[in-house]
């Protein structure tokens, strides 16, 4: 298992697979452009449709990259902390696209004012944005050379601007839905188990325990 | 005016033609379990309409061409059918129209009327007419509709002195359909219209488009068509009609009275509290819609024939 997620193969399987849902998108788009019927690829709506799509792929991959942390300590195999820049980088990845189609393509009157007006008068496009701007710093700083001229632990406080992107992508998710809130609410749920695993986590560890206890529980012998 | 006998058709008689499309290609199954997409088949069951009658005076007001077929039979907002817009074309047609359909008419009329569909067929010949739809939402589309003025309708009873609005229930089977729950807003899905808006011409009760009955996601059997709104006011698959003296509760108004006014007319000017109403997306021109983003014009661009009914009033309070 630790060779599996050591090996620079699964690093690269990671980066692949992060690619697929682009890759999809793009066949989507080079169909219905092809096509005669566009809207069995695209919906009768393709513009809405792709913002929509790279949108879930955004708030999946701020899920993703949550889970690194838990996950790690669950299994207790400190590996897994290789993919977590990647998929926080993804996860930046498609927040600029899903911010580049709306920006260019989004029915409004394309001056700059109305883009304006969209973004302060908006209140889910305002979450949308303070999303992905808190995003910004962490892309920036995600590489080796950055963590070393800030310092882990500085670098790591930064680093917490994620728990912010998460709520606020959830809250412009939950915002941005007319009535059905089915699926906002599930993406609350991850991400509320996600952040209270570290609250738990942060008290346990206050308190002198491990976060997760490594050894098993000594077992009342039945004799 | 072209004055044609009316069709004898009778909505039970027609064969219905079963079109089984596959829509919606299938994609691996890798990319299902990735959450990407969810693609069903859908199957339409519509029959021609004959005896259509393609003139008079609101067969084309804007001189348009109708969107492609697929694009308004594939996007919908039918949320007894799923919240989705595409849900609609892929769980209505699932839905069984019920073979003995009737439009209840009562309240503040002298004698309450329940009609059969093909009595309501019966009531004037169809007629075709390529109407805008504006969405709320920011998308429009161009739907060659089937049916007659709705006033042809109304005036089947008398209403009495006390009536002043006319109030509209969607048919509802919660065995078929999302639970008011699951969709977030009140079933069965209620609208309502003042009477002399209910009364003017331009409201149409339809029961087609595009030569054909009523695909299910369009809001089959017989549905109402209010132009110069926005596309919620237009009820789908009319159950009840009731003539009412005071304003009559309406669905997406229930839900959320700052986003959604009762009069709830095609206004660039007056916004939505999530979006612009300036612009609007006319779908199906092509991929990605280039070049099909344009200004979104008062009353839908009926203005001519519906802004007196409005002179005087205030319409971004009474939005």
């Amino acid at each position: 298992m630790n060779r599996f997620l050591s090996s620079k193969w699964t690093k690269a399987a990671v980066f692949v697979l992060s690619l697929v849902p682009l890759g999809i998108l793009l066949w989507l788009c080079w169909e219905a452009y092809s096509s005669s019927d566009p809207t069995e690829y695209v919906t009768a709506n393709p513009i809405e449709y792709i913002t929509h799509y790279t949108g879930d792929w955004t708030i999946r991959f701020i899920c993703f990259t949550l889970c690194i942390t838990p996950l790690r300590m669950l299994l207790n195999r400190p590996q897994i902390t290789r993919f977590r820049r990647m998929l926080g980088l993804f996860a930046f990845f498609y927040g600029c696209v899903h911010f580049g189609v709306w920006l260019l393509l989004d029915p409004r009157q394309n001056t700059i004012p109305a883009i304006w007006e969209d973004i302060v008068k908006r209140r889910y496009i305002t979450m949308g944005m303070l999303a992905l701007l808190a995003m910004l710093p962490l892309a920036i700083t995600s590489t080796a050379g950055w963590v070393r001229r800030l310092g882990f632990k500085r670098w790591k406080k930064i680093h917490r601007l994620i728990y912010l992107t998460a709520i606020a992508a959830v809250i412009h998710y939950w915002w941005l839905v007319k009535s059905d809130i089915r699926l906002p609410l599930m993406y609350a749920a991850i991400v509320t188990v996600l952040l209270a695993y570290r609250v738990i986590a942060w008290m346990r560890a206050r308190n002198g325990k491990p976060a997760v206890d490594r050894k098993p529980q000594p077992t009342v012998s039945a004799s | 005016m072209l004055i044609r006998k009316p069709a004898d058709l009778r909505y039970s008689d027609v064969t219905p033609k079963e079109i089984y499309l596959n829509r919606r290609r299938f994609i691996g199954a890798g990319a299902a379990t990735l959450g990407a997409l969810a693609l069903p088949s859908a199957a339409l069951a519509t029959a021609k309409i004959n005896g259509l009658v393609q003139s008079g005076p609101y067969h084309n007001l804007g001189n348009e061409k109708p969107s492609p077929k697929p694009t308004v039979t594939s996007y919908n907002n039918f949320y007894e059918f799923g919240t989705g817009k595409e849900d609609p074309s892929e769980n209505a047609p699932k839905w069984k129209v019920p073979a003995e359909w009737t439009i209840r008419i009562e309240g503040e009329v002298m004698q309450p009327k329940t009609l059969s569909l093909d009595q309501v067929m019966k009531l004037a010949p169809p007629e075709e007419r390529i109407y805008r739809l504006r969405c709320v939402e920011r998308w429009s589309v161009v739907v060659p509709w089937i049916g007659f003025s709705l006033s042809t309708l109304l005036k089947q009873v008398q209403p009495t002195g006390k009536a002043k609005y006319v109030a509209f229930e969607t048919y509802y089977d919660s065995k078929a359909m999302l639970s008011p729950r699951e969709a977030g807003i009140p079933f069965p899905y209620v609208e309502g219209l003042r009477l002399d808006e209910a009364m003017h011409p331009l409201a149409m009760l339809s029961f087609g488009m595009y030569g054909e009955t009523m695909p299910n996601q369009n809001g089959a059997p017989v549905r109402i068509v209010v132009p110069w709104k926005y596309g919620y006011k237009s009820i789908k698959s009319i159950a009840r009609i009731r003539f009412v003296e005071k304003e009559p509760p309406t669905d997406w108004n229930l839900y959320s009275s700052h986003e959604y006014g009762f009069y709830s007319n095609v206004n660039p000017e007056v916004d939505h509290p999530r979006w612009s109403q300036k612009i609007e997306q006319r779908l199906g021109g092509g991929f990605l819609g280039q070049g099909t983003q344009m200004p979104t014009v008062k009353f839908n661009g009926y203005g001519a024939q519906v802004a007196s009914l409005y002179s005087g009033m205030d319409l971004v309070k009474y939005h």
